[in-house]
Order: C-alpha cells, then structure tokens, then sequence
C-alpha cells in the first residue's frame, strides 16, 4: 500500500506545483455560482429556492472540467506507461489518482462552497447539509469521472467526448445531492437521499477501478 | 557466447507472433537467454523491435507464443513479472514541474526502495543536477534522468527501447559500463539499437528473419 500512497502525494506535489492550472476548478466554480444572481436577478427568495440546484450543477461542472487532464499528461509523457508496469495493481493507481484528484479538486469546492451559499441565499441548516452531502457525493464525482477519462485518453478533442460521457452519469449524484440540501431547508428530512448518495459512494468505488484500468490497458495497446 | 551456454535458461520466448493495427509484424519469434546475457535487436524501422519489447515487458499481448520467466509461464503472474523488469520507451516519463532528483525518487519509490537514486544519479552524471527542475533538462540530460531509474532501483531485466538517442558520446559509454556492470552481476539486457552502443558477448536477433512476408515467399 505504500506504493498507493506514494502516488497520491506524488499527484498533490504536482497539482500544488502546477500553478494556477489546479486552480481553475475552483475558480470556476466561484465565478459560476457568483453569476446566477446577476442573472437571475436580485429576489431573495428565488434565490434561496433554486440555490441547492446551483451549487451542485456548477461543483459537477467543475469537477468534469478538471477531470481531463487526469490521465493525458501521463499518457503523453510516458508516465502511465511506467505506472502501468509498477508492481502495484493499475486498479490501485487508477483509484490513487481520482483520490487526489478529489483532494486537490473536490476538496477545495467544499470548503469555499459556505461563503457562495451566501451569495445565493442558502438557509443555515441548507448549508450544513450541502457540506455533507457534497462530502458523500463528490468523490462519486472523482471515480466516475475517472473512468470517463481513462477512456478519453488519446482521444483528440477528448474534452468533448468526457462530458458527453460523464454528465448522464452524474446525474443521480446531482438529483439526491439537491434532494438532500431540499430536504433539509424544508424539513422533509434528507436521510433518504444520503443514504442513496452514500450507497452510489460504495458502487462507484467498487467497479471504477476496474473499469478505468481495462480502459487504461486497452489505450496502452 | 560462453557466459550463456551450458548455463540455464532464465527467459525464453517460444514462437511469439504480433500483431499491430491488423497486420502481423513477426511471426514464430524465439529466443533464451541466461543469466548475465544481452540480447540486441536488430532491424530496419517497423520491423516490430519497440513491439517486441512492449510484449516483453507485459504491456502488449502476443497474438500467439509463450514468454516464459525460470521456466514458468510470465502470464501466470504478471505482476511478479512487471516487480522483475525495467523498461525504458521512447519517452521519458519526467514531470517537469518537479525537480530530477524527486522524479527519480518517485519511480524508485513505487518499486519499493528510494535508498538507490543517489547512486542513480551518480551513474549518469547527474549528481549535480538533482536539484534542478526537470523542465530546465536538454534533451540528453532527460535521457539521462529517464536511464538512471535502471540504477536507483533493482531489477533482474532491463528492457531497453533506443537508449542512445540523444545522448552524447561520453554518456552513451557510460550507459555501456552501466550495462557491463550490471550483466556482471547476473541481469539480463534486451535493447534494441541502431546506435554505437558497444555490448561484449551479446546475442543478436535480426528482426527481418521473423517477418511474415517472409515466411510465404516462395
């Protein structure tokens, strides 16, 4: 397992010496959210009601955005040439990887997404559920996205080719994620949609590594 | 040939075939090679030697044939197989945001043991560059920094795809002792080469011999 962690503060090292180009995720996001009340006007009260939706579309959007440079780099320099002959498992690297990618991604969306729910009116006990539901719901985001980008790579344009294949897919993190944040500013109760979030959680974990390193192998070929 | 005779097999391939974009490249490919030995192919561009040691390396399947590792198929555990082996392609997996040195102790790492890159570096003339950013390196200098992962970490097999190009006479002589040393202490070398790469005693496969064109002329 060393060689697993090994990897993961390799990619953070990375992603921290990368510049701005880690930013941008969050970047995105913020600007994203910051947009919606210019566009959908000043009324607190729409605001506050399609606030959850708006938070979670962009965070999806944002963690796709960053998704597709996941493997490209590697596969253009020949990193994952050699991380596919490491003795660890190319499962374990795949996993390794959308796991930074969700510390060095996700993460940083989490913990600005307080300040923008002020922007769009989210009510304080709206506010402490989106934190935990993103907390279930975004690394799903990470492995999902992970395999949409082992199968994207050296795909010209791949950028493209990944949100067509990832969005329909995030769709059931996006619909109980809202359901969550919905049924807490309601008081309808939220502990449905978490466990489903959670559930996608455990699926996801079990069957993407798989996935992304049979995609991995097959563009290795 | 004396160090490979009336020594066991270590590696052998037994009637390999390859197959690329629906096309056979070679076909009915042996070889073995004991402890110690090195093995060069030869062969005009296309004549499958890069293909040849992806297979080798575990990275693409033959269409047919075995590969067999102390007489045990390397199919049967190719993880074993991938922990045994250093391959060194056409590119040279550095990340250029990060420093040489941590480049190396990253690969080093993942093989089990970062105590070696030290001595890596040292081998390939490195030493003085291992804090410097891999994005400053001229072409031979990340050739180099790509080589000396043969020497930060152990391996019983080095897999070698062009290993000379861009480097300049002095360093490709290095490579050769580098080498030498390492056959000495029981490893075995498979390279494929155009260049001056100087290897004493070393077996040579000519790839033309195993194309299929070939094998249907009359």
């Amino acid at each position: 397992m060393t060689g697993f962690y090994r990897i993961v503060g390799h990619e953070l090292r990375l992603s921290v010496r990368g510049g701005i180009g880690s930013l941008v995720a969050l970047i995105f996001f913020v600007v994203t959210v910051a947009l919606f009340p210019l566009g959908v006007g000043p009324e607190l009260e729409v605001l506050g009601r399609i606030a959850p939706g708006v938070v979670w579309v962009a965070a999806l959007l944002a963690a796709m955005l960053s998704m597709e440079r996941l493997f490209q780099t590697d596969y253009e320099d020949g990193t994952l040439e050699l991380l596919a002959l490491s003795p660890l498992p190319l499962e374990l690297v795949v996993l390794a990887k959308c796991l930074a990618h969700w510390l060095s991604t996700a993460l940083p969306l989490i913990i600005i997404s307080p300040v923008l729910s002020l922007l769009v009116n989210m009510s304080a006990d709206g506010l402490v559920m989106l934190i935990a539901a993103m907390f279930l719901g975004t690394p799903t985001l990470s492995l999902i996205g992970g395999v949409g980008a082992a199968l994207t790579v050296g795909a010209r344009r791949g950028g493209v080719l990944l949100a067509l294949l990832v969005l329909p897919l995030y769709i059931p993190v996006l619909i109980f994620g809202v359901g969550a944040v919905e049924g807490a500013i309601s008081g309808y109760g939220s502990t449905a949609p978490l466990m489903i979030l959670g559930g996608l959680f455990l699926g996801a974990l079990v069957l993407t590594p798989f996935a992304g390193a049979a995609a991995l192998r097959l563009a290795l070929e | 040939m004396t160090a490979s005779e009336g020594t066991s097999t270590q590696f052998q391939a037994r009637a390999l075939d390859c197959e690329r974009g629906g096309r056979l490249v070679f076909v009915g490919l042996d070889f073995s090679l004991a402890p110690g030995s090195a093995l060069v192919l030869r062969g005009a561009n296309g004549s499958g030697k890069s293909s040849l040691l992806r297979i080798l390396a575990g990275l693409l399947h033959p269409v047919g044939g075995t590969l067999e590792w102390a007489g045990a198929p390397v199919s049967e555990d190719p993880e074993a197989h991938r922990a045994r082996l250093h391959y060194v392609g056409h590119l040279d997996a550095l990340k250029t945001a990060l420093t040489v040195g941590e480049n190396l102790a990253f690969w080093a790492g993942l093989r089990g043991s970062a105590a070696g890159v030290g001595a890596g570096l040292d081998q390939f003339g490195l030493g003085e560059l291992a804090d410097m950013p891999a994005r400053y390196l001229s072409a031979g200098q990340r050739r180099r920094a790509s080589l000396a992962r043969l020497a930060a970490s152990k391996a019983a097999l080095w897999l070698l795809d062009e290993p000379t190009v861009t480097l300049d006479a002095a360093s490709v002589a290095g490579l050769g002792r580098a080498m030498a040393a390492y056959r000495a202490a029981g490893g075995i070398v498979v390279v494929a080469t155009h260049g001056a790469l100087e290897i004493a005693e070393a077996q040579t496969l000519d790839m033309s011999t195993f194309s299929p064109s070939l094998e249907f002329a009359p």
